[in-house]
């Protein structure tokens, strides 16, 4: 096999050697030929077609929808080191969570100087609607997408935090279910941790969170509707826990009870697993012109009668600017060095670190603290001299709402490119989910850029996705 | 369930059979033109009656003629009812409810859906119509097949069968009304010799030859009108769509038999014991014609009680929104 390594690559070693996690992989993968493997490739894409597992890109006249991109070569993970980048994740979500019931009451991080006010008195997805308010089990993003990166040297990085409506989990499940049934050939003799049980866990994550006097709460996803870009997942998942998808339509409060309406009647509502935003959530408490959410939902869920995952006001935790303080966060709430690292990032906010980053635009990226989807970045080694100049004004104008952080060199997995095998930038997105206790999904979607070199992975920008293996050794 | 998920369904099981009777449409007219003696423009103006959508297709082509008549029945978008129009419109409300249905009728729904969009870019499809015609119906059975064993015959089941059975009703009456003042476009004309080929069509059209040769034996005119509008048994006869769909509302609502708690399911009763009721000669008597017309305003009645008693109430409905927002 003639693969050119650039840079680490996850399946071999600087020697072209498979690594070790790789090596009964690899054995496999050589009793099959090139053509065998363009066959599966093009079975697996089918079967995406046939079973139209898609995703919406915005901004397209027509075809909104698009065939999920998978590439059969897996992305395969050593248990020992998956063990550890778990207690991270795991770390890392506990302590985001008291960080936000923290800021929200007592707010003593602020008073012990950890964290400046003014970077939550100028968040914008601070909630000021949601002070005083603790929800059950004092979980706040129940569901969380946590992007990993690695870099040139090895070293696992969190790139950033997804807790307000983190998408890709469905395609996690469907990319082991089309892998199992397209190239089944090489699961064998690899035993690997399952991602099946993730719809039940879920599931008993929200039902653990309904309001106590709900004796058998009954849990609905509730979506912004078909045009929405991970409308596939919303249906996905409520198909897998067996709940309803609703829209805002669908429901209705009633002296500060939600219930759906059906053909029957209303029926009472005890736990949302909201894909809404925040801002559209709830027309009399948030944005006003909203025809997604429920007017009313607001006053129900203070009253404490229906439960809300992920919480309302959560997203003042994945504000780009805040991430930067996770570490200190971490050692503050659990007394604990941070497993994981993050990314050195520079607050544009900060006028020293500011000054660098205009200083440095060419050897930087940098990112709005407030968007997701890969939308609004500088890639700074790649931009023209022109976009650089337009961004540092942009920078300027509004300081707060930027953050910096070197280029990374992704790390690579061998991906079929026609008839062969080259090395695509990945990353990694686990998924955790909190409630009465914290589930870990094994793996996680792993994100490919398809082009040669690029580093940009997001579906919506031409991204594909991988089969994730975590090794049980 | 959710109003909003019985409507999606029932609009998904409605649109279905409706590209399924298109389809039959087609399929039926194009073989009776086969070894007709020319090309006869008018033999495809029927056709376009039958649908209904006799303005707008003189809007878009003028004058009836084979090519035009079959890509505006099959693959012309501006139809609302062509065949590719009908499967994405129930594709798109299978979507919409995709947790709702079982992942079986999803994926029929839409390998349904990228066949007939690969036909309708395939220049040739329409040379040679059968295979796709037989493709489409294979493939709206197909769809049928998965509903009735895969998804439980409880709420969402049942709107699904109306939709079916309210679409196909409507289908025959209007098959039944065009194809029969073709044939026999005078009262004088009863009696007169049989355009054999053309009768054997009506009930080919409706998947009926074989039932009715076994019930009835020759063909006589008004034998046809009997087994298609008034047969107990026969599936596709507009008596038996409306029995169907008049039991499935009774299992929605539960009611008593002979009883009503429903405007829909009142005007279904009444429908139904009617035609209970009735005899050929008691509709040959009013009118062929006439008959249809008015089944066709009853019918059309139940569908419009039924979104106002179940899928859209009053005080539920809201403006469709295409308001969006990006999910990290």
């Amino acid at each position: 096999m003639q693969y050119q390594c650039q840079g680490f690559d996850e399946t071999f070693d600087p020697e072209g050697q498979p690594r070790p996690a790789c090596t009964e992989f690899y054995r496999r993968l050589q009793m099959i030929g090139p053509d065998e493997l363009g066959r599966r490739q093009q079975a697996a894409e089918l079967q995406f077609r046939n079973a139209g597992i898609t995703f919406n890109v915005y901004g397209h006249e027509d075809g909104v929808e698009k065939v999920w991109p998978f590439d059969i070569m897996p992305r395969v993970l050593d248990g020992e080191e998956w063990s550890r980048i778990e207690a991270g994740l795991r770390q890392r979500v506990i302590a985001l969570n008291l960080f936000i019931d923290d800021v929200y009451n007592e707010r003593r991080i602020i008073r012990d100087g950890v964290v400046p006010e003014e970077l939550l008195q100028t968040s914008k997805t601070y909630r000021p609607e949601m002070q005083g308010f603790s929800p059950t089990h004092k979980a706040w993003c129940h569901v969380n997408g946590v992007d990993l990166v690695r870099d040139k040297d090895g070293q696992i990085y969190v790139l950033e935090d997804n807790l307000r409506c983190p998408s890709g989990v469905s395609y996690v499940l469907e990319n082991r279910e089309v892998m199992k049934r397209s190239f089944s050939q090489v699961f064998h003799g690899v035993s690997i941790a399952p991602v099946e049980e993730y719809p039940e866990r879920l599931l008993q994550t929200l039902l653990s969170c309904a309001p106590p006097s709900a004796h058998q709460p009954l849990a609905v996803v509730l979506t912004p509707g078909v045009y929405n870009s991970a409308y596939f997942e919303h249906t996905f998942l409520a198909q897998q826990m067996g709940v309803q998808l609703v829209q805002g339509s669908d429901l209705t409060v009633v002296d500060d009870v939600v219930f759906l309406r059906t053909t029957h009647g209303l029926h009472r509502v005890d736990v949302i697993y909201r894909r809404i935003d925040d801002d559209f959530l709830d027309p009399e408490c948030f944005r006003k012109d909203s025809c997604l959410g429920v007017a009313g939902l607001m006053r129900a869920y203070r009253a404490g009668n229906v439960a809300l995952a992920n919480a309302p006001g959560t997203g003042v935790a994945d504000d780009k600017a805040v991430y930067a303080y996770v570490p200190e966060i971490i050692k503050y709430y659990l007394d604990e060095d941070a497993i994981l690292s993050n990314v050195p990032t520079y607050l544009c906010s900060d006028g020293r670190q500011r000054e660098h980053v205009l200083g440095n635009l060419d050897k930087l990226v940098v990112k709005p603290t407030n968007e997701s989807g890969g939308y609004g970045i500088l890639m700074g080694p790649q931009a023209s001299e022109e976009d650089r100049t337009a961004y540092a004004d942009l920078i300027r104008s509004n300081p707060r709402n930027y953050i910096a952080q070197p280029m990374l060199q992704l790390s690579t997995v061998p991906t079929l490119i026609g008839d062969r095998l080259e090395p695509r930038h990945v990353d990694l997105r686990p998924f955790v989910l909190a409630g009465e206790s914290v589930y870990v999904m094994p793996g996680g979607l792993t994100r490919v850029a398809l082009n040669a070199g690029s580093m940009v992975v997001n579906s919506s920008q031409g991204g594909g996705s991988k089969d994730t293996w975590v090794l049980r050794n | 369930m959710l109003s909003r998920v019985a409507d999606s369904i029932l609009w998904m099981s409605r649109y279905i059979e409706r590209a399924e009777n298109v389809a039959r449409f087609i399929d039926v007219n194009f073989n009776i033109t086969l070894g007709a003696d020319s090309d006869d423009p008018l033999q495809w103006a029927p056709l376009v009656y039958t649908t209904g959508d006799q303005d707008l297709y003189k809007e878009l082509y003028g004058d009836p003629e084979r090519d035009s008549v079959l890509r505006f029945l099959a693959f012309d978008d501006k139809n609302p009812n062509s065949i590719l129009s009908c499967v994405s419109q129930a594709r798109e409300n299978a979507r919409m409810v995709r947790d709702s249905i079982t992942a079986p009728m999803w994926e029929q729904i839409n390998r349904f859906y990228l066949l007939v969009l690969a036909s309708a870019k395939h220049a040739g499809a329409l040379a040679e119509p059968t295979a796709f015609c037989d493709e489409v119906k294979l493939a709206s059975h197909a769809l049928v097949g998965h509903t009735y064993t895969t998804m439980s015959h409880g709420e969402a089941w049942h709107f699904s069968r109306i939709g079916r059975l309210l679409e196909r009703a409507d289908k025959t009456s209007r098959i039944l009304d065009v194809q029969y003042y073709h044939l026999l476009p005078s009262v004088n004309d009863v009696g007169s010799a049989l355009d054999l080929v053309r009768w054997n069509a009506l009930l080919r059209s409706t998947s009926a030859l074989t039932m009715y040769r076994r019930m009835h034996g020759s063909i006589v005119p008004d034998r046809v009108a009997d087994f298609l509008i008034l047969d107990r048994d026969f599936p596709r006869s507009m008596r038996f769509c409306v029995m169907r769909a008049q039991d499935s509302i009774s299992e929605i609502t539960g009611s008593r038999p002979g009883t009503f708690t429903c405007r829909t399911e009142q005007l279904a009763g009444r429908l139904r014991s009617e035609m209970d009721y009735t005899a050929i000669e008691d509709v040959i008597r009013e009118g062929l014609h006439e008959y249809i017309d008015r089944f066709q305003l009853l019918l059309n009645g139940i569908g419009e009680a039924l979104q106002a008693d179940f899928l859209s109430p009053a005080d539920q409905t809201k403006t469709p929104t295409l308001q969006s927002q990006r999910q990290g």
